[in-house]
């Protein structure tokens, strides 16, 4: 996998998306469609939580199959602040980062002494964890999960109105995506990529690199937590099921057809992912089949991904 | 006599019933060029592992300049000022030339920390121009923005001495330079290695005798996982038990 390097075209591609993306809402209002409004939130959040995967996975070369746990745990985190009367998203999804950040770091110092199907096998066993303990924690709702009684406030103003929780979860995709980008050209992210291609090579020039892989990991894992608590808003429910391991797939399956290692990889999928399902379920409940043969072709014809597909590469 | 930079100290390791290394009295001064031979399986590699911390031995103890470093990882013996090259090329073929030294200078603990997630790489310039200095060292001036992928066999190992020469060692551990490297490159190399000599201790691990004999102030034989002997190059030539050991036909 090569290093990312912005191209030179990134800048404004990105600013034309940036206005796109602000518009959007109000454009599907003018044409009375805002019921898609709600589905473009949930496009932007899993953009969200599998570009938080892509800096584990596609960057720092760590294969989780664990990272709905992270997820699961801000969606968690949103709804047991609630819970306690924390109402302000400004302290609750901080919350929600911290909470799957320090899950991760205890999840990334156990796993990441294990390599290949090991690493695998450990953080499948933990997600599974994670989920059997919310599936039995009664006061956290159990198999129903715990619903939040409505949307939270971000920074006084209420996300109840669709189009101030689509701003809030743009703000975040922003945010991140910026914050990734630079990340990915600057000293941090040139370690985790080369640690990606050739570990011991990395050790022999002096690099900790247990260290640099478990912040990875854990920065990851932060940003998950974060599209989980935004998604608990979104559907008014933390559910057991967001720690399933399947979640974890889920993720893994946008990224793949989005791009591993691509900046917009995960972005791309979630988008290509989710309108899929949207307009397939309408044809047959048994979209997945369509789903799989669409993912065998992306496996085939473009094995590095959509994302891949758009000029030379630069991820 | 110069103090020891290098002491290995009854080294011993054991795989399953074979004595890969067994009871290894080893020292490298500060300054010399001290090459390490032996015929294949002889366990060179299995010593290096424990000498660069890669393997940790069953008895014994590896000092490095003044402190014991047995049981510290890898990456702390590079900080601690021993650097070492690989027998196969290990650089990063995605990188360009210069991009790989400046990955070496930035894991340097003087560097600073590499924990920054937000200025680009490419503008810190003291990494760069550093890096610049030690890719004229090793003589790649022409192919600084070379991506490492697309440069001959010879320039890759130049490259990897560069990188080693970037985290700005006291010793170079040099396993195997000339590994398939042709006449010419491996000449190239000599040159190369004699001229690092002068401001760095080497440790040479090396099959090609011509480039041994001309290169190293000492030369140790490890034969069966046993220094067999450790001497100037005229005795060693001299010595009988290395003769039986290489058969006579090497040396």
């Amino acid at each position: 996998m090569a290093f990312y390097r912005p191209a030179p075209y990134q800048k404004p591609v990105a600013i034309a998306l940036l206005l796109v993306l602000a518009a959007l809402p109000f454009g599907l209002a003018a044409v009375d469609q805002a019921f898609y409004i709600g589905f473009a939130t949930r496009v932007l959040i899993f953009a969200l939580a599998a570009t938080s995967l892509n800096l584990v996975l596609g960057f720092g070369g760590m294969f989780s199959l664990g990272h709905a746990a992270f997820f699961g745990v801000g969606a968690y985190t949103a709804a047991i602040c609630q819970q306690a009367g924390i109402n302000e998203a400004l302290i609750a999804f901080p919350l929600a980062m911290i909470a799957a950040g320090a899950f991760a770091l205890v999840v990334g110092a156990i796993s990441l002494r294990t390599r290949g199907v090991y690493f695998i096998m450990i953080t499948l066993a933990f997600t599974q964890m994670a989920y059997y303990l919310a599936v039995s924690a009664r006061s956290w709702g159990g198999d129903d999960g715990l619903p939040l009684v409505g949307r939270m406030t971000l920074a006084g103003v209420s996300l109840a109105d669709d189009t101030h929780l689509y701003f809030a979860a743009f703000f975040g995709l922003t945010v991140t995506m910026l914050f990734f980008g630079r990340l990915a050209d600057a000293r941090f992210g040139r370690v985790i990529q080369a640690i990606r291609e050739n570990e011991t090579r990395m050790e022999a020039l002096g690099y900790p690199v247990f260290t640099y892989r478990l912040v990875c990991f854990a920065l990851g894992g932060a940003l998950a937590g974060l599209a989980g608590a935004l998604l608990a808003n979104l559907t008014g429910l933390a559910s057991p099921n967001l720690l399933l391991w399947t979640q974890s797939g889920t993720l893994l399956v946008m990224l793949i057809i989005g791009g591993v290692g691509y900046l917009y990889g995960g972005a791309v999928g979630a988008l290509i992912l989710l309108c899929l399902e949207e307009v397939l379920v309408g044809f047959t409940p048994h979209w997945h089949i369509v789903l799989g043969l669409i993912l065998l072709g992306v496996v085939l014809f473009a094995p590095k991904g959509v994302a891949a597909l758009f000029g030379k590469r630069h991820g | 006599m110069a103090e020891a930079l290098l002491e290995v100290r009854n080294l011993s390791r054991r795989f399953a019933a074979v004595d890969a290394l067994k009871d290894v009295n080893f020292s490298v001064d500060a300054g010399e060029v001290h090459a390490l031979i032996g015929p294949n399986g002889a366990g060179k590699t299995t010593f290096i592992h424990h000498v660069s911390g890669a393997l940790k031995p069953d008895s014994g103890s590896v000092h490095f300049a003044g402190a014991d470093v047995t049981a510290l990882s890898m990456h702390r013996r590079v900080a601690a000022g021993m650097a070492r090259s690989y027998q196969i090329t290990n650089v990063f073929l995605g990188l360009t030339a210069i991009d790989n030294v400046a990955l070496a200078v930035q894991g340097r603990q003087d560097a600073g920390s590499s924990f920054r997630f937000w200025k680009p790489v490419r503008r810190e310039v003291a990494l760069f121009d550093e890096a610049r200095e030690y890719l004229v060292q090793v003589g790649l001036e022409q192919r600084i923005d070379t991506v490492a992928g697309n440069l001959a066999h010879g320039e890759q190992r130049a490259l990897e001495l560069a990188m080693a020469l970037a985290t700005r060692p006291k010793m170079l551990l040099l396993d195997e330079p000339m590994a398939g490297t042709g006449p010419e490159e491996s000449a190239r190399m000599v040159e190369l290695i004699e001229h690092l000599a002068r401001h760095v201790t080497i440790l040479l691990v090396e099959h090609d005798m011509a480039a041994v004999f001309r290169l190293a102030d000492r030369i140790s034989v490890l034969v069966n996982g046993q220094l067999i002997c450790t001497g100037e190059p005229e005795a060693v030539r001299a010595n009988g038990d290395v003769r039986r050991a290489y058969l006579g036909d090497h040396l």
